[in-house]
């Protein structure tokens, strides 16, 4: 019991993300590594990134991908390698393959239809002016000096 | 007194008598544990009491309004007072229970700890699912007090249609409450102490991030009555924005505070230094902030030139539908986690059902009386309207990016049976773009005049500061190392945006003498937008900065041994282990240099709460309007050192300064004359009516 509870105690000390023992000597594949990293979520974390994840999966997961590129994958290899493995949940940066697009598309899709609603609005707008501007009713008159404590 | 000092002593004390049984009369124990129970079964009454309340303050104004009947109208202001109190009530009881660590009560046993500190003890109320829910419909009750209160310049109808609209989803939300959350719950045995609140939680930040955040996010249901309201009334004008304008403005600052200490914690406890994930929770009070934007400059169009309106009444439907879908997505943990929705699949369906009613019973009521609401203003094709349309466009569909990114897992896995992720890379990429467009054209909007305007005169005095802007962001491409767009980016639209407010403002003082008075006595309205902008600048610039120019090290220290970071050099002196309140924890002492000399002392700290097992990191932070220097410990080393991680973070600071600067522009326009008058205007009807009376 007592051992389970000190398993327990060093299970729960933080590792600290990226840990000194896993840099790579090459400053470059370092660097390329720590890129990736950040696309890559932790899988057992809520929304972080293997980069940022201080649990030992993320660990292990930082460890393959440095192993890939010494190995000499590019980064898409290094990538599909995870992926592969993992499935497509690893991937922070959602692709645009199959249904996606409509993920990818939706806001300059939106901003089209938005931009041409608007516009119509805005010609309608600016035509209404050459028939004239309505002034206020009598009731409206009434209550915005009522307002105004006029 | 010795009842109540019994009554207000802590349930350890209740331990303690249990103890010395032998010494003390049975009785006063009974007595301690009968006034610490009473209080909680009042609060819970009182609950109940709230919902009946509501549901008359629901039903009877709105019955009242519809047939003219003076005297059922005005059941709306004691409703609404006596429902916020009583919620008070019932929420002050909750928080006793957490004050004395009552553990009788299932919900104080489940989040909170005897050891734990005073002021945990007290945010811990709200820092669970039922307690948070109580908050919600506090807020949601407080909102209408202050509409009855303050409310005595609105037409008798709409005053009454507001309040019961208002009333309704309190009685909605407290009955969701009662059904499937109650917080008043007991345990048959109380068990001696709690299980603690979730360490992340215990932070000064964090105890008020929730109750901003849902001042804003539930300070929105007063736009969304007024919206209802002015429906079923079937007028929009002129003053119906002047009324809505000052609620949305409230909420509005409230939820930038709220996000901005959210952010601001993230950033320092996390251990990392982020300062936003794009996580669905974060979204989930983003997009009613985007929206509550949005409205706040579109109800300008509608009190000053009756343009807009229908928008502006859809916008207010939806930014309170996104309070709503924010609300389902944290309470709900459908995003977070599927599996969290199934084991507790009663309160999803229930948030659910009541969205589908209020959006549904809201867009329906839209769809059948929007077309009476003719637009009256007309306005050429370049004009300040158009920019304003403009602006409402770029926030309302980056608002849409985020709802689509935020829910779009959810989509694929339920209709093309992919498990997919939609983190931060996407977000950043998909969503920035709008923001970049809208802070290019603001400083442009805002000088344009109403009506009709010629762009390029208009536009004439801030060419200078464009050019000086575009040599800001070209000079920061200049210096950085690498080819990134993102800070240069960034420091062109913070430059352009303070400067274009600068110009603004010396234009507004005319022309001659005497500017710089004519400067002072602008409208607060005119202050509040020129700061919230510039606010804004100093964010993105802020952003940018910390994300294009962050330089870590990671490495394992030895002893008195410096190693250097940029223009710093770090020396780890010691590493102290003891225990906190209710945590044990490892601080290393360093010392941070500049140019040979000591400017700092870093004491980074690692916990562990044993009561919630859990480990926390506690950044040192030497904090600087230039830059950040971040320091965090880890592990000790099998073979000496610790591992330390450092960061030279640039310009965070920028960020919540401009989040400061935009919630006190809010409130700048917030005091603005003309809302004052309008609320004035009914205080002095009032008076005149009880000069009548005494006549």
């Amino acid at each position: 019991m007592k051992r389970l509870a000190l398993i327990l105690v060093l299970m729960a000390t933080p590792l600290l993300a990226v840990q000194p023992d896993e840099i790579l000597d090459d400053p470059v594949l370092e660097e390329r590594a720590r890129e990736l990293s950040k696309g890559l979520r932790c899988l057992v974390c809520q929304n972080e990134s293997i980069d940022e994840s201080n649990a030992s999966l993320a660990r292990d997961l930082r460890l393959l991908v440095r192993e890939r590129l010494v190995a000499g994958d590019s980064d898409e290899e290094a990538v599909d390698f995870i992926v592969a493995r993992y499935g497509e949940f690893v991937l922070l940066n959602p692709t645009t393959k199959g249904a996606n697009w409509l993920l990818w598309a939706a806001g300059p899709l939106m901003l089209l239809l938005a931009g041409g609603v608007g516009m119509v609005y805005l010609r309608g707008r600016s035509r209404a002016g050459e028939a004239g501007e309505t002034p206020l009713s009598a009731d409206e008159q009434t209550r915005l000096n009522d307002i105004l404590g006029r | 007194m010795p009842r109540l000092r019994h009554g207000g002593a802590a349930a350890a004390d209740c331990d303690a008598l249990r103890e010395t049984r032998a010494q003390i009369s049975v009785a006063s124990a009974a007595i301690c544990a009968y006034v610490s129970s009473m209080i909680t079964e009042l609060g819970h009454f009182a609950l109940i009491l709230a919902f009946l309340v509501a549901i008359v303050q629901t039903v009877i104004p709105l019955i009242g309004a519809q047939k003219r009947w003076p005297s059922w109208m005005a059941v709306a202001e004691p409703a609404a007072g006596a429902q916020f109190a009583l919620t008070a009530v019932a929420f002050g009881a909750l928080m006793y229970g957490f004050i004395v660590s009552d553990f009788s009560l299932q919900l104080v046993w489940a989040n909170s700890h005897s050891a734990k500190p005073m002021l945990y003890k007290i945010s811990g109320t709200w820092g669970n699912h039922e307690g948070s829910m109580l908050l919600w419909v506090l807020i949601v009750a407080l909102f209408g007090a202050m509409a009855a209160w303050f409310g005595n310049g609105l037409p008798p109808t709409l005053r009454a249609r507001v309040l019961s609209v208002q009333g309704a989803i309190a009685v909605a939300f407290s009955a969701f409450i009662i059904f499937t959350s109650n917080p008043f719950l007991r345990l048959d045995t109380p068990p001696f102490d709690g299980q603690d609140l979730n360490p992340l939680l215990q932070d000064p930040g964090l105890a008020f991030h929730p109750p901003f955040l849902y001042l804003g996010y539930v300070g929105l249901s007063m736009t969304f009555s007024f919206a209802v309201a002015a429906l079923i009334e079937g007028r929009v004008d002129a003053a119906w924005g002047r009324w809505v304008r000052p609620w949305t403005l409230a909420a509005w600052v409230f939820l930038t505070i709220g996000i901005a200490l959210g952010s601001w914690w993230a950033y320092y406890e996390l251990g990392w230094g982020g300062f936003w994930f794009w996580d669905p929770v974060e979204n989930a009070s983003f997009m009613p902030w985007l929206l509550a934007a949005a409205l706040l400059h579109s109800a300008i169009v509608v009190e000053k030139r009756e343009a807009l309106k229908s928008w502006t009444i859809l916008l207010a439907i939806l930014a309170f539908g996104f309070s709503l879908i924010g609300t389902f997505i944290v309470r709900s943990g459908l995003l977070t986690s599927v599996h969290a929705f199934a084991n507790d699949p009663e309160r999803g369906i229930w948030i659910l059902l009541i969205m589908g009613f209020f959006m549904g019973g809201a867009l329906v009521l839209f769809t059948l009386r929007a077309g009476a609401m003719e637009a009256k203003g007309v306005f050429g094709l370049a004009s300040r309207e158009s920019a304003l349309v403009v602006n409402n466009l770029l926030l309302a569909v980056s608002c849409f990016v985020v709802f689509v990114g935020t829910m779009w897992p959810l989509v694929a896995e339920m209709f093309f049976d992919r498990k997919l992720s939609v983190g931060p890379p996407f977000f950043n990429a998909a969503f920035t773009p709008f923001m970049v467009a809208l802070g290019l054209i603001l400083p442009v909007g805002s000088v344009l005049p109403w009506k009709r305007a010629n762009i390029l005169r208009a536009m004439k005095p801030l060419r200078y500061v464009f050019l000086l802007a575009i040599a800001v962001g070209g000079l920061a491409y200049a210096m950085q190392s690498g080819r990134s767009l993102i800070g240069p980016v960034g420091m062109f639209l913070g430059a352009w945006l303070v400067m274009g407010v600068v110009v603004e403002l010396f234009q507004r003082t005319g022309r001659g003498s005497n500017r710089m008075g004519r400067l002072a006595r602008l409208p607060r309205a005119d202050w509040g937008k020129a700061v919230a902008h510039a606010g804004l600048g100093i964010t993105m610039a802020g952003i940018a900065g910390l994300t294009a120019w962050t330089v870590d090290d990671i490495r394992v220290a030895q002893f008195d041994q410096p190693w250097t970071i940029g223009n710093y050099e770090l020396t780890l002196l010691d590493v102290q282990e003891d225990r906190g309140p209710n945590y044990l924890y490892t601080r290393g002492i360093l010392t941070l240099a500049q140019d040979g000399e000591v400017i700092a002392e870093m004491r980074p700290e690692k916990r562990f709460y044993p009561v919630a097992q859990m480990p926390t990191t506690e950044a040192a932070i030497d904090y600087d309007l230039i830059r950040d220097v971040y320091v965090v410990i880890g592990d000790e080393q099998n073979n000496g050192g610790w591992t330390i991680r450092t960061y030279i973070k640039p310009m965070t600071n920028w960020i919540w300064i401009g989040a400061a600067l935009m919630a006190l522009g809010g409130l700048l326009s917030l005091s603005d004359r003309r809302f004052r008058v309008a609320a004035g205007a009914g205080r002095r009807r009032e008076k005149e009516d009880a000069v009548v009376a005494a006549e």
